[in-house]
């Protein structure tokens, strides 16, 4: 990977630039749907509806940067989506709409995120389970357990300090209006989240092993240890992302479904190869933005929403297709 | 490993059996046990028996079709909404009548080769990674099946019930079409050339390309073996519930479950070694614990958990003695 070779030499901002400039298609298709949506309604653009678009984004985007860790190292997370509905109906269920709980409560749900991410990161490191089928069986797990601990239908509530993240804004900003607090949040972890990518050597290192493992590993990199490490901020995503859609969309036991799949569409979209080794973080952040704007656009153009489905499925493909036609013609032999 | 699972192993197969084997009798055994000692019923009581296959052959066909597809070194997760797309077409086509059986028969037979082909094509000439081309094609079945049709469609004549109710003497015709089944899965991987090519292409597409295999021919008949499966298993179901509805597929988990059969019954999930009999035996441990937690009367979200656990617990057991790295 020609970013990580210029490392040494270039400042590290401009391999992130260069890095964005390489991706850059997913972020034209972003400006023309968005461009498309305010042309259907112009009203898109101001401020207050675009903080609001973003503010519904920020579940799917927090996902998908947390899957690109995972992804770029060679792997795929699907217990994602699972989780999500763990934390949301777990919460509920600890917390029983009192605010009082909250904090113990957030800090339980990253107790079993931490413990997930560790657990599909050691099995799939140390037992040699492949990866899909490790997380496909958290999957299976973890929304039996969400299902088990609340006998099938939700119960309790999410006290409204804890549903703030997802639903409370910050009244009369200037210029702004209305800010979210998801906003807020969603700004904070993806400015966390590209350090971690790409000013840190975690990002570099689980590059590295997705890109070749054995390589990696001679290299001198504990490939267990970046391997663990990705799948706790995949798990750690799950959760944050969990807690915000508690917060917008309330309590229902298949929040989460689904969600995995939109994450790896996101980060595919945003450039990443799937089997790993390539991928970028302002990319992957955009494409989950993207897929967003897509459903958005469906909407406004008044499809029947099976139809967005459909839709969905052939841009997913296409814009893979895409990626791979882009790749073999650059000599490349890794498809997207 | 490669010794048993090889297409010319089949003598070594005699001398060795594979593990998933020993993994099924072990389950069966504690399962046995297990109910004796706490649950209801007589576990290996015919019906009991019966029972356990009637469960496996939905999962079982479909799993032997994904077989074929993880084989080559790729994998279908369109399996589920074909299998939706199938029976509901059946049942709307035939509205009860006997003699628009052919017509329907023949019209998703081409649904379901027309989307294998194409699966084929996303993953071979497009380059599509096959988790993305087959989920892609998954949601475009979606929803082009929920825009048409929101409940049960149509429905299938007595005469087509046979499928999943007649017995030709004592042999309920399930367990039969089952066994046809993996027959024919089992005979195509073992005895042809077509057969042989998949474990060359899944072992290593470029080797066999250099060899003068035409590899993107044999990864597309791989998908479209693998759809012709779920249409198989689409019918089978109409058949079963008497009518097609839109989520009968997804709601049976058929895509997932079916990668995790197959790959628990020991074929790799990169392709090139394993076999349709280990399937056989995935699914048939997955039967086996489904009937043994109704009989000790575990919930189905309890279920859900132990099966998730099962799944990695399997397939660990394998990856551990293959010692071989993984993605």
């Amino acid at each position: 990977m020609s970013d990580t070779r210029t490392a040494t030499q270039v400042p590290a901002w401009r391999v992130a630039l260069a890095a964005v400039g390489k991706s850059a298609p997913v972020f034209l298709v972003l400006l023309i749907l968005i461009a498309w949506i305010t042309y259907l309604n112009p009203r898109f653009i101001e401020p207050s509806f675009f903080l609001n678009f973003l503010r519904r984004s920020a579940p799917l985007m927090i996902l998908a940067a947390g899957q690109l860790f995972v992804v770029v190292s060679g792997g795929f997370d699907l217990s994602q989506g699972s989780l999500v509905t763990l934390t949301v109906l777990a919460g509920a269920l600890l917390a029983f709409g009192d605010p009082a709980n909250t904090w113990w409560v957030i800090l339980v749900l990253y107790g079993i995120g931490l413990l997930v991410g560790v657990f599909n990161g050691a099995v799939t490191s140390y037992l040699r389970v492949p990866s899909f089928i490790t997380t496909l069986g958290m999957l299976l797990t973890l929304k039996g357990l969400a299902l088990l601990i609340t006998g099938g239908a939700p119960r309790g509530a999410l006290p409204p300090n804890f549903r703030a993240f997802g639903r409370a804004f910050i009244e009369d900003v200037p210029l702004l209006g209305r800010l979210p607090w998801a906003v807020i949040v969603l700004f904070v972890l993806s400015a966390l989240f590209v350090y971690l990518f790409h000013y840190t050597v975690l990002g570099k290192q689980a590059l590295a092993i997705g890109d070749n493992q054995r390589a990696a590993a001679l290299a001198g990199i504990h490939v267990p240890r970046v391997r663990i490490t990705a799948f706790v901020m995949s798990s750690l995503s799950a959760v944050t992302a969990g807690i915000m859609l508690g917060g917008f969309s309330g309590v229902s036991i298949n929040v989460g479904d689904g969600l995995e799949l939109e994450a790896i569409s996101a980060v595919v979209l945003g450039g990443a190869a799937l089997l790993g080794g390539r991928g970028n973080m302002p990319a992957a952040l955009a494409g989950a933005l993207t897929l967003q704007a897509l459903f958005t656009l469906l909407n406004f153009l008044g499809l029947p929403s099976p139809i967005r489905v459909t839709v969905q499925g052939a841009i997913i493909i296409g814009a893979v297709g895409y990626a791979a036609w882009r790749a073999v013609r650059a000599g490349q032999e890794r498809g997207a | 490993m490669s010794a048993i699972t090889a297409p010319t192993g089949r003598r070594a197969r005699r001398w060795r059996v594979p593990i998933i084997w020993w993994l099924l009798l072990a389950t069966f055994l504690i399962a046995w046990l297990l109910v004796s000692l706490y649950g209801r019923g007589n576990f290996v009581a015919t019906s009991t028996l019966l029972n356990i296959v009637e469960r496996a052959t939905a999962l079982g066909i479909v799993a032997v079709g994904q077989t074929f597809a993880i084989l080559v070194g790729s994998l279908d997760l369109s399996v589920a909404y074909l299998i939706s797309v199938t029976a509901v077409m059946a049942s709307f086509i035939m509205q009860g009548d006997p003699s628009r059986v052919p017509l329907a028969l023949a019209v998703v037979t081409a649904i379901g080769l027309t989307v294998g082909l194409l699966n084929g094509l996303l993953v071979t000439k497009a380059r599509i990674n096959p988790l993305i081309a087959t989920l892609g094609m998954g949601l475009i079945l979606r929803g082009l099946l929920n825009a048409s049709f929101q409940n049960f469609a149509g429905s299938v004549p007595e005469s087509f019930q046979v499928l999943a109710y007649g017995s030709v003497g004592p042999v309920p015709v399930p367990l039969l079409l089952f066994a046809a089944v993996v027959a024919a899965g089992a005979l195509v991987l073992a005895r042809t050339r077509f057969g042989a090519h998949i474990y060359a292409v899944g072992g290593d597409r470029a080797t066999a390309r250099l060899s003068g295999i035409r590899s993107d021919r044999i990864v597309i008949g791989a998908h479209m073996v693998a759809s012709f499966a779920a249409v198989i298993t689409g019918l089978y179901l109409a058949s079963r519930l008497r009518s097609g509805a839109p989520w009968i597929g997804p709601d049976g988990v058929y895509d997932l479950e079916s990668i995790a059969a197959v790959v628990v019954g020991g074929t790799v999930l990169a392709g090139g070694r394993g076999g349709v009999l280990g399937t056989i035996a995935g699914v048939l441990i997955f039967a086996i614990l489904d009937v043994m937690f109704n009989q000790l009367g575990i919930g189905s979200y309890t279920k859900q958990v132990l099966r998730g656990l099962i799944i990695i617990a399997a397939v660990a057991i394998y990856a551990y003695r293959s010692r071989e790295v993984v993605g």
